[in-house]
């Protein structure tokens, strides 16, 4: 993985003394809060409902051990003991105190972190595949582009105050688990005929109020032109956007408005100005980033291990933990192991210092020193050879981080939502707590199958209701909370917006619509193979409505 | 009452501001409205004595002056908000897309904490009102960064071996 | 003197560690919502206003607000939700917020009364 040059470390250095600086002068009240405001946001702290909070980047969700220690260590030094992992490869604490804040992000910058531009408008932390480099169907791992955009797009002088927050996914395989068409500016690695690296851009992708698709703005861009690209958008972007109104300022709304084809034409002209220019890439410095990201040394093992396959038939939770949580990585006899976060009845994507020193002790004896942190709001081990497989389950298993539902409906994203957030309209912690208790029976989770669950607490949609299966949009309605569903959302490849099904729910009564929903699909689907996506797909959303609102239909 | 600095060091501004229907006063500098620059630009590039400037909102654009910079030697560009970025790209296409080598003048809300990120998008010169701004630029502190991950507008600082999009200032 | 349809109180975040607080009966900020005071008539909320945008400015709170409350019987119930998170804490850890000091509350609130 990527490591700091002195430059780097300078870098930052002089980015928390300076914050340190700024907070003084608030403090000093030389800084109103207007002013102050922007500058905190610049390095990811927020002033929520109970306190302040900081959201740290977790850059294309890779991290070692010792910042997972880290983070660990901030949490019970400065914090209540947890942390919570975003839908963005970052993580939250949510009790810091303003002045604490410097010396956290100086904690931060000894193990090469930081929080800058994890909120503002601004570019955000760059996200990309957590799978990378380990994924089996990978073209080319995503993240040395992914460190090339975010060292660009650090205190980029000219793209610090967009109109509104600006959001870069990069992939490198066909299939999308970044939900990158969702993003302001989606990158896809591809290779070319001749095996030349390139990438295939998307641009004006999004969720929140108006979610939209990314549209694909560039088949085939070079490699080498990748930052005068993402340059040109930005520009275009930062001249032509509105500000007229917060709601309508992202990009999307900009390439809605004006139309791909001459969005395009006003990026192609910037773009051909100024491609030969300066941020061209040479090929030894992207060759030099991408060194950082070679692969591990692995053991040549074979494909399969006797001794796990063993250990599956004498323990039946250890299978299904296996079945679920372990996917197919690029070496063989490795696997990458999914850490879900979702334990029955828990927040989504929390974890305490003492499970955070847990997966960073996994991450170091098990998986060459690697963690991830996947937008679906889960760790990830991306290289774990299989016949450690058990020693890395029993010691999840100790932890209460062994959940064998990675990708099943109790595999919950949702946001922190009206119990912490300043912006949210509803809670959505207690209703992914009680969905998850509904479902907790591991036969039903499996026999569903394949199922994504996504929770919102206000429209701005940080829990990803658009693209969930089953999407919950939590509004208030007259002081109640009320709970909108849509179905059929999907965040890989084959994205796709949910449609909303119909009059929203109370707080006591969505549990039941979601079980509803559910047992219409188990009930209408054609095998246990036809997932409920698929069955969806195929089936439209009136069976789901008759079910959902039978006394309307009859009337 | 605002302070200007030029080049760093506080400036007696002499130009003449220009908007509505006053009549633009011969033989002054001037810096003019966009409407009125639009209004009169045959009249005002062909002028005898007298500097032009002109003045764009935010929601101005550039192109709708690109066509005359030969004769224009100051534009000022506002920040009607700490939180407006427009201008950032302007000055930049100004000097990197049409070469411009006039003075490029911030005005409006600007504070000291965006300064170096004016400076190194285009701008040579400060209309500041916030007081303490004022007296940072005084001071000559802009509390920016001495590093930068990209390169920037009229570059001297030395290039990162290794990077080629990162700079060091000299 | 224009009494106010719904009882209010003024509520912020502590500049320095972001606590939420409400304006308290002698004039300072306090950190439980008992303690909170309730203004009734228009007058009131003038000067309760005042009061919130000094605190504001000599960077004691951050970006003061009136909230509407119920008060019943001395209790000061902030009418909102989401005010009423404020006040506790999250809903679904107990262990943390002002709901896990309540009896630290409970004995200012004594002091208080």
């Amino acid at each position: 993985m990527y490591r700091y040059d002195e430059f780097d470390r300078e870098f930052v250095a002089a980015r928390v003394a300076q914050f340190r600086d700024q907070v003084a002068r608030r403090v000093s009240g030389e800084l109103s809060e207007d002013n102050f405001k922007p500058l905190r946001l610049h390095n990811g702290v927020y002033l929520q409902l109970h306190a302040y909070m900081l959201r740290v980047a977790v850059p294309y969700g890779t991290l070692n051990s010792s910042q997972m220690r880290m983070l660990a260590h901030i949490a019970r030094k400065y914090d209540r003991d947890y942390g919570h992992f975003t839908t963005r490869q970052n993580i939250q604490f949510n009790w810091p105190k303003l002045a604490d804040i410097p010396d956290i992000l100086e904690d931060l910058a000894s193990v090469e972190m930081h929080a800058i531009q994890t909120s503002g408008n601004c570019i955000r932390n760059v996200t990309a595949d957590h799978f990378a480099g380990a994924s089996a169907d990978e073209v080319a791992d995503p993240r040395p582009y992914a460190e090339i955009l975010r060292q660009w797009s650090t205190i980029h002088p000219e793209f610090l105050f967009l109109p509104r927050k600006f959001k870069i996914a990069v992939i490198g395989s066909p299939s999308d688990r970044a939900a990158m068409q969702f993003h302001d500016i989606g990158l896809e690695v591809r290779k070319n005929d001749q095996g030349e690296l390139g990438l295939r851009v998307f641009v004006g992708g999004g969720l929140g109020r108006t979610p939209m698709i990314g549209k694909l703005i560039r088949d085939w861009l070079p490699e080498e032109d990748m930052l005068s690209y993402c340059e040109a958008i930005l520009r275009v972007y930062n001249l032509y956007g509105r500000r007229d109104n917060k709601y309508k300022a992202r990009i999307k709304i900009l390439v809605h408005e004006t139309g791909l084809e001459e969005l395009k034409e006003d990026v192609e002209v910037e773009f051909e100005r100024i491609r030969d220019g300066v941020l061209k890439l040479p090929d030894e410095d992207v060759a030099a980033i991408t060194e950082y990201f070679a692969p591990p040394q692995f053991d040549q093992i074979p494909e399969r291990s006797d001794s796990i396959e063993h250990a599956k038939l004498d323990n039946r939770s250890f299978a299904r933990w296996v079945g679920q949580n372990v996917s197919e990585h690029s070496q063989s006899g490795y696997g990458i192991v999914t850490v879900a976060l979702k334990g029955t009845g828990e927040a989504p994507g929390d974890a305490t210092s003492a499970q955070m020193d847990v997966l960073a002790d996994l991450g170091e004896r098990y998986s060459h020193d690697e963690l991830r942190v996947s937008h679906e709001q889960n760790v990830i081990l991306p290289h774990v050879r299989l016949s450690d497989l058990k020693a890395v389950y029993d010691a999840l298993l100790e932890a209460g981080m062994a959940s064998p539902n990675a990708g099943l409906i109790t595999d919950i994203i949702a946001c922190p939502g009206l119990d912490y957030c300043a912006l949210a309209t509803a809670r959505s912690i207690p209703v992914a707590q009680e969905l998850s208790q509904r479902f907790a029976d591991l036969d039903r989770q499996n026999d569903i199958g394949e199922l994504k669950l996504k929770i919102s607490g206000c429209i701005n949609a940080c829990g990803h209701h658009h693209v969930g299966h089953i999407g919950i949009l939590g509004v208030d309605r007259r002081g109640e909370e009320l709970y909108q569903v849509t179905l059929g959302g999907s965040g890989d490849e084959q994205a796709a917006v949910g449609e909303i099904i119909g009059r929203g729910f109370a707080a006591d009564e969505i549990t039941n619509a979601v079980e509803t929903i559910v047992d219409t699909y188990l009930s209408r689907r054609l095998s246990d193979d036809e997932t409920f996506l698929d069955a969806y797909r195929r089936l439209g959303p009136q069976p789901f409505k008759d079910a959902l609102y039978p006394a309307k239909e009859a009337a | 009452m605002s302070t200007l600095f030029v080049d760093g060091a506080v400036h007696e501004d002499r130009w003449v501001s220009v908007d509505g229907e006053q009549p633009v006063p011969e033989g002054e500098d001037v810096i003019v409205s966009l409407a009125v620059f639009e209004a009169q630009s045959h009249a005002l590039v062909t002028r005898n004595a007298g500097r032009l400037g002109v003045y764009l909102e935010a929601g101005d654009q550039i192109e709708a002056i690109a066509d005359h910079l030969d004769h224009i030697v100051l534009v000022a560009l506002d920040f009607p908000s700490f939180a407006d970025g427009r201008a950032f790209s302007k000055a930049r296409l100004l000097r990197d897309r049409y070469q411009f080598e006039g003075q490029i003048r911030a005005t409006g809300d600007i504070r000291i904490d965006q300064v170096s990120h004016m400076r190194r998008s285009g701008f040579d010169a400060f209309q500041v009102s916030h007081q303490p701004t004022i007296d940072s630029l005084i001071e000559d502190k802009d509390s920016g960064l001495d590093l930068f991950y990209q390169p920037a507008v009229g570059d001297s600082a030395e290039r990162i071996a290794g990077k080629n999009w990162a700079r060091r200032a000299l | 003197m224009t009494t106010l349809k719904t009882p209010i109180a003024f509520t912020a975040n502590n500049l320095l560690d972001g606590e939420a607080v409400w304006l308290g009966r002698n004039g300072a900020w306090v950190k439980s919502v008992a303690s909170a005071n309730v203004f009734s008539t228009e007058d009131e909320r003038k000067i309760a206003f005042e009061a919130a945008a000094r605190a504001d400015q000599e960077n004691l709170v951050v970006e003061p607000y009136e909230i509407e409350v119920a008060f019943e019987s001395g209790q000061v119930t902030p009418l909102k939700f989401r005010e009423r998170i404020r006040a506790t804490g999250p809903t679904m850890r107990l262990d943390l917020g002002k709901q896990a000091e309540q009896s630290a509350a409970v004995e200012i609130a004594a002091a208080a009364a």
